[in-house]
């Protein structure tokens, strides 16, 4: 008898820790998926950021101009520049040396003197130290980018500038604040950003009303037939497809046929409401339907009508979800791309947008027209704009967290 | 003798010895209910007397929730519910065309197994029937109502210095409480209880019988329960369902202590249900 409990006990013990290695094993296999998966995108952010940081800064240098009055009614602002730079550098002679002299600083250097002259007249005819924004090539350059497009003797001049103090990385402000642009160094997200938010107006203008209005009639006053059964498997095939289909509907429709202005975010919130309605119309049918069946029947059995009832009760509650919802439904439209492509919002637009009809660009349109140009400066642009997006992004999505933990109820 | 059976004192002739004569208030005859092609109800007769608390009793399933629920329309938000018969109150059938329903569900109040207040303050829960129906013509009329089916329902004192807490907060009596005086506060007729003990503890059941035994006489009172003691002690009459038919119906005295058919004899010696 206590032989066979024996080999019972040593039988269930050898089982017991088979059991708990396994179960060991199972968590280990599952802690290794998550730590992959985090430092893939450790490495994605990573590289981005690696490429992008850099943007935020932005090699200036400091000459000492003379607002002289002559040479400014001529309308040329340039030749204040060239005069700075030669008065640093007076021993530089010969067309060819003094071209690469003047090419240090960026040609929209002179706009800059202009702007500051027509804001504080009183500073004509003195000479001021003043920070201007350098050329590209001399940013990358002192970025630690060796492109070969700095020569020797600009190296040199470089060098000197860095030791007098006189070129400095500051922070780049004018990526915030100014518009695309095709000199690198003055290019900005501003416009992009504008046109992003104005797209994303008018998509959350139209795709909210009417996501929740279908997402109400077809989950409380629908019959269940057939027909209905067909729309709801419409709206989830919809919801898949693969969004540039929808940029070809609105160039199709919208431009083609409707004649709406072109590169306009009228149009590419249209599109972008389309596409987002399915989300926003599944969205709503998951939180109405979570809504438990006592309230609508409280409510009836009280003499609401069903109208009433979904109004004053139902929605309400529902609310929570519906737009959680739709602010996801939102955040996949601030990233989307192709539908915006087709219908034109790839163009160079310099102006920053000032309503839904005029021509402007997207966030992430503007990232692939920089990540595509040949200037190494955009490249280091493209990649800060992507931190940006992905910033715009992570808040949207952290703000759908707050908002629903906010509101959930408990029925 | 089945007719018989199924006619209550005073809808057709007072029997010798029983209580003053009273109105039906509700009629139904003839009512078949299908779901689908599944029968519910077949071919019920019943009354329900005015002002008395009518008790109807049966093994699950038997169709008398399918009834209670026929009595202000709700199984017309069912799918798929067919409803063929007269269900006459006041001697006006409520299936009739241009019925309307919200009218009739004000007049019909229902109270539901499970306590079901809606997720809003006491008040809002209490004043949402009578501002829909439009019943108070001002704030200080509507605080008046609202004390008054407080008070019916005796919650009054309990609440009445946290009108503003959710309803959801008060305990599963105060909330099926709550439940009834947001019936009561429209001014109803009939009011119909599907099990509205069955979700709590003896005491607040306690607590709840004495009020259905208070409001009866201003209030007609239909109850379904699954407790034969509960409809022992609080109903004057008892109709008893089995698969879908009323099998007998009258004073409950006589159906619990002289049943006239087999099968309302074991179920209420407890053999089945």
């Amino acid at each position: 008898m206590t032989e066979n409990t024996a080999t019972e006990n040593t039988g269930a013990t050898r089982r017991l820790a088979r059991r708990r290695a396994a179960e060991r094993r199972f968590r280990l296999y599952g802690m290794a998926a998550v730590g992959a998966a985090l430092a893939l995108l450790a490495l994605i952010l990573g590289g981005i950021a690696a490429d992008g940081v850099s943007a935020f800064r932005q090699a200036e240098v400091r000459l000492p101009v003379t607002f002289e009055a002559a040479a400014v009614d001529g309308g040329d602002y340039g030749v204040l520049i060239k005069r700075a730079l030669k008065s640093l550098f007076p021993e530089v002679r010969g067309r060819k040396a003094k071209r690469a002299l003047y090419a240090l600083a960026s040609q929209g250097a002179a706009r800059e003197l202009r702007r500051m002259l027509l804001a504080d007249p009183d500073i004509e005819d003195t000479t001021r130290e003043v920070w201007l924004p350098a050329s590209d090539d001399v940013d990358m350059f002192v970025k630690g980018e060796a492109s070969g497009r700095i020569k020797a003797d600009q190296a040199t001049w470089i060098a000197a500038l860095a030791d007098d103090g006189r070129i400095e990385q500051r922070f780049n402000a004018r990526f915030f604040t100014a518009g695309d642009s095709r000199e690198p160094e003055l290019a900005g997200i501003l416009g992009a950003t504008v046109g992003s938010l104005l797209t994303l107006v008018i998509t959350f203008a139209v795709a909210f009303p009417l996501g929740v209005g279908a997402a109400v009639y077809l989950e409380e006053f629908a019959p269940r037939n057939r027909l209905t059964d067909l729309i709801e498997v419409s709206i989830n095939n919809l919801a898949a497809v693969p969004s540039i289909v929808f940029g070809l509907f609105g160039l199709a429709v919208f431009l083609n046929l409707g004649g709406l202005p072109r590169s306009a975010p009228l149009v590419g919130g249209l599109v972008l409401a389309l596409m987002t309605l399915p989300t926003v119309v599944i969205a709503g049918r998951a939180a109405l339907g979570a809504v438990p069946g006592s309230i609508r029947e409280a409510a009836l059995g009280l003499g609401a009508s069903r109208a009433r009832a979904v109004a004053h009760h139902v929605l309400p509650l529902a609310m929570p979800g519906v737009l959680t919802g739709a602010i996801i439904g939102m955040a996949r439209a601030l990233g989307e791309t192709a539908p915006l492509l087709m219908i034109g919002m790839v163009a160079f637009v310099v102006d920053i947008p000032t309503g839904p009809g005029d021509a402007a660009t997207a966030l992430p349109v503007q990232i692939f027209l920089w990540a595509d140009a040949p200037e190494r400066a955009f490249v280091e642009r493209a990649a800060a704009a992507i931190l940006v997006l992905l910033a715009f992004l992570a808040a949207m999505n952290l703000a759908a967290v707050v908002l629903r933990r906010r509101w959930e109820r408990r029925f | 003798m089945a007719a018989l059976e199924q006619t209550f004192a005073g809808a057709v002739a007072p029997p010798p010895g029983a209580m003053p004569a009273t109105t039906a208030k509700i009629e139904a005859r003839g009512v078949n209910v299908r779901y689908g092609d599944k029968p519910a109800l077949i071919d019920v007769d019943l009354f329900v007397a005015a002002g008395r608390v009518t008790a109807l009793i049966g093994p699950s399933g038997c169709g008398k929730t399918t009834f209670l629920r026929c009595l202000n329309r709700m199984n017309d938000v069912v799918d798929d519910c067919h409803i063929e018969g007269v269900i006459a109150i006041d001697g006006r059938d409520i299936y009739a065309p241009g019925v309307d329903v919200e009218l009739l569900r004000a007049r019909v109040g229902m109270v539901f197994q499970k306590p079901n207040p809606f997720p809003k303050s006491i008040y809002d829960n209490v004043a949402y029937g009578p501002r829909i129906h439009g019943l108070a013509r001002s704030r200080a009329d509507l605080d008046a109502l609202f004390e008054a089916s407080l008070a019916r329902a005796g919650l009054w004192d309990e609440v009445k210095d946290r009108l503003d807490a959710p309803g959801t907060g008060l305990s599963g009596g105060q909330q099926q409480r709550l439940c009834i005086a947001r019936a009561i506060a429209v001014d109803p007729e009939v009011i119909l209880m599907d099990e509205p003990c069955s979700a709590l503890d003896p005491i607040a059941t306690a607590h709840i019988e004495e009020l259905i035994a208070a409001l009866s006489g201003a209030y007609t009172i239909v109850i379904v329960t699954h407790n034969m003691q509960q409809a022992a002690r609080v109903s004057r009459y008892t109709a008893f369902f089995h698969m879908g038919r009323v099998v007998e119906a009258g004073d409950t005295e006589d159906i619990f202590n002289r049943p006239a058919d087999a099968r309302t004899r074991d179920y209420v010696a407890g053999r089945f249900g």
